[in-house]
């Protein structure tokens, strides 16, 4: 990982919870990553059960996280606490450009 | 030692080293390297991924619908995920293993990952995983495909199927045996072994995963037995067979001058199937009277853009010229199905051997069609040329056909090319429907081929390349003979010619029902020719006739089948 220079050293962690209503799936794990690739900090993501490289679609999708799960923030590195404000704002307040269970009332995104 | 046995659909023995291919769309067996060539292996990854995004990425470039250029944008996410290609790399090195599995496996691993989700949404991203792999291991199998067209050696290739691209890019000269996993006797790997005239034994089942490339293996084309990495004495027993079967394929030769007549001097007449001009040459040393189906679709493989007319003149040109008055009959593209066609859509047809295939897709890609017809029409003055319209089904069909052909020679004479005006044209009878109505369509043919290959499968519906339910295709099905019956009858009545072209006429049990049926004209794979015409010289056409009145008294398969090699058997026993 190209952030593996800890110039700043900061650790920045969050909690953040899955809104929308179809999970976590393809399109927003590409999301995700696509904004975590744009920060020098290292970033992991934890479920609960398993921990992903926030940085690679493979490990992200595979945590198949569904609407409502929480999930653990960990970013690492000069940029840290700019990067999971981003990745917050993705998560919880774009809810990645998808309805919410509400919004969506059964229809697939 | 290991030895398979599997459905021997080409004669002939070879001994050889053996060239694995692996295919995109079944699953790919775990196969170990030698630790020197794990740099290599890694570094086919990482070019099969490299050409996996270029293609994705101008893919996408040229994508408008927004949905699918999302999901061509996950996709080149995950391509250019760097743990992904590490994950794969790692396997390579750390297992010894081949690319093709380390990707397969790995993607694979992913992808049932997500099918065991609960969530219904996140489950079905699985068929984007399986997406993903196809395109990587597409690269890397395409590698083996470009290998085998640059062959320096002799080698004898083991496949689970070959695709006709495949086959069109084979160095012949270097390629000396064909062993698949899948297919039957009518399949393409089989039709190629025929024509170029080497062994081949297919449905080994699960071959591919009992060899790795450069292991010794015997194809014993015979016998139907495939041995991989034989010891010493099987290879020395199988040279000595080698020699006594070449021996007995000359005998064969000698009577390549004698006249294809039965016994009390009925004359049936042996034409040549080809697919590519330089088998021409095959038939006529084959003792055959002329090309009674040249496929025309080799022009379309191993090419991203249409054959131009001029190409497509030449190479029936060259083929026309080599036969001079001999007839020459040339079929149409029939493109669609298994060939060339679905590997251009986007969007796959679900059920293409049902779908846009042969003249149904020349109709309906008429600047095609129309070139191939006016090449085919200036090749006309050069020797005998028929043409013929493949999978007719209805009468609508062939008059749309035929007028565009008359088109085509309105603009030749305002072009003053010459041509023959007079060049019969006929239809391949491969459909129940074509069948049924073929009084009608008599009327507007000069001749019928019966493709007995196609009219088996559309008439039972069972894809013979499917060995789940490939048993029950059979040629001799009693449905299908009242429907080859049927042809012929209202051949006859109309005066027509018909041919039969399909794999049946080059099976030595079948010919006599097909003589006692009325046939006179059988178009087969070269190398068949000379057995096939000893089995015409042996019989009588009411020995024939009597077969044939039985056989259309039977009302099963088998019992047909064991009837058929019985009375081969008897009038034939020098044969079997």
């Amino acid at each position: 990982m190209q952030a593996g220079e800890k110039v700043g050293k900061g650790i920045c962690e969050i909690e953040v919870t899955v809104r929308n209503a179809a999970g976590l799936h393809m399109r927003p794990a590409m999301q995700f990553v696509d904004i975590a690739n744009q920060y020098q900090s290292s970033v992991s993501v934890n479920n609960g059960q398993t921990t992903a490289d926030g940085k690679s679609i493979m490990q992200m999708s595979m945590l198949a996280a569904t609407c409502g799960m929480k999930l653990k923030i960990k970013a690492q590195g000069p940029d840290a606490e700019a990067m999971t404000e981003k990745l917050r704002e993705l998560v919880e307040v774009k809810k990645f450009g998808e309805p919410t269970p509400e919004e969506s009332k059964g229809q697939v995104p | 030692m290991e030895i398979r046995k599997g459905v021997a659909v080409s004669p002939g023995i070879s001994i050889g080293k053996c060239l694995v291919i692996d295919a995109e769309d079944y699953r790919i067996p775990r196969r170990a390297i030698q630790p020197t060539q794990r740099l290599t292996e890694t570094q086919r990854v990482r070019n099969a991924f490299k050409d996996a995004i270029e293609e994705l990425e101008k893919l996408q470039a040229g994508q408008k619908e927004l949905k699918v250029r999302d999901i061509f944008a996950v996709h080149l996410s995950f391509l250019k995920d760097r743990s992904l290609r590490k994950k794969i790399t790692d396997m390579v090195h750390d297992e010894s293993v081949t690319a093709e599995y380390a990707v397969s496996k790995t993607l694979r691993d992913i992808a049932s990952h997500f099918a065991t989700q609960k969530d219904g949404y996140i489950r079905e991203r699985a068929a984007d995983i399986y997406d993903i792999e196809r395109r990587v291991l597409k690269y890397l199998v395409g590698e083996v495909e470009q290998e085998i067209r640059d062959l320096t050696e002799e080698v004898v290739i083991v496949a689970r199927e070959l695709s006709p691209t495949q086959t069109a890019g084979f160095n012949k000269e270097y390629v000396k045996g064909l062993a698949s996993g899948a297919g039957g006797r009518t399949s393409h790997t089989a039709i190629v072994a025929r024509s170029l005239g080497i062994p081949a034994v297919v449905a080994l089942e699960d071959i591919t995963e009992s060899v790795t490339g450069g292991d010794t293996v015997i194809i014993d084309g015979n016998r139907g037995i495939v041995i991989v990495n034989p010891d010493d004495a099987t290879i020395q027993q199988y040279l000595e067979y080698a020699v006594e079967f070449a021996e007995m394929e000359h005998r064969l030769d000698l009577i390549k001058e004698k006249p294809a007549e039965t016994r009390d001097g009925v004359k049936v007449s042996l034409y040549g199937n080809i697919e590519f001009p330089d088998e021409a040459e095959l038939v006529l040393k084959r003792g055959g009277e002329g090309i009674g189906l040249y496929r025309s679709e080799f022009l379309f493989l191993n090419r991203d853009t249409e054959p131009t007319e001029q190409e497509h003149y030449e190479a029936y040109a060259r083929t026309v010229s080599f036969f001079k008055s001999k007839p020459v009959t040339i079929r149409t593209v029939d493109l669609g199905a298994d060939k060339y066609t679905q590997a251009r859509r986007y969007i796959r047809e679900p059920n293409p051997f049902l779908g846009l295939r042969s003249i149904r897709y020349c109709l309906q890609n008429l600047t095609m069609f129309k070139a191939q017809l006016h090449a085919i029409l200036r090749a006309s003055v050069l020797g005998q040329v028929k043409v013929m319209f493949p999978l007719i089904t209805n009468l609508q069909e062939l008059m749309q056909a035929k007028m565009i052909l008359g088109d085509v020679m309105e603009d030749l004479d305002d072009e003053g090319i010459k041509y023959n005006r007079n060049m019969e044209v006929g239809i391949m009878i491969e459909t129940p429907a074509a069948a049924l109505t073929a009084s009608m369509l008599a009327r507007d043919a000069s001749f019928f081929s019966i493709g007995t290959n196609d009219l088996t499968q559309y008439t039972l519906a069972v894809d013979r390349g499917n060995e789940l339910v490939s048993t029950l295709y059979s040629s001799v099905d009693p449905a299908v003979l009242r429907l080859i019956r049927t042809v012929i009858q209202d051949a006859y009545k109309a005066r027509v010619d018909v041919t039969i072209c399909g794999e049946m006429a080059s099976e030595p049990e079948q010919v006599m029902l097909l003589l006692g049926l009325g046939i006179r004209k059988l178009s087969i794979a070269s190398p068949m020719i000379p057995e096939i015409k000893q089995i015409v010289r042996s019989v009588t056409i009411e020995e024939c006739n009597k077969v044939a009145r039985k056989v259309l008294s039977m009302n099963s398969e088998r019992q047909i089948s064991s009837f058929l090699r019985d009375s081969a058997r008897k009038i034939l026993p020098e044969a079997f």
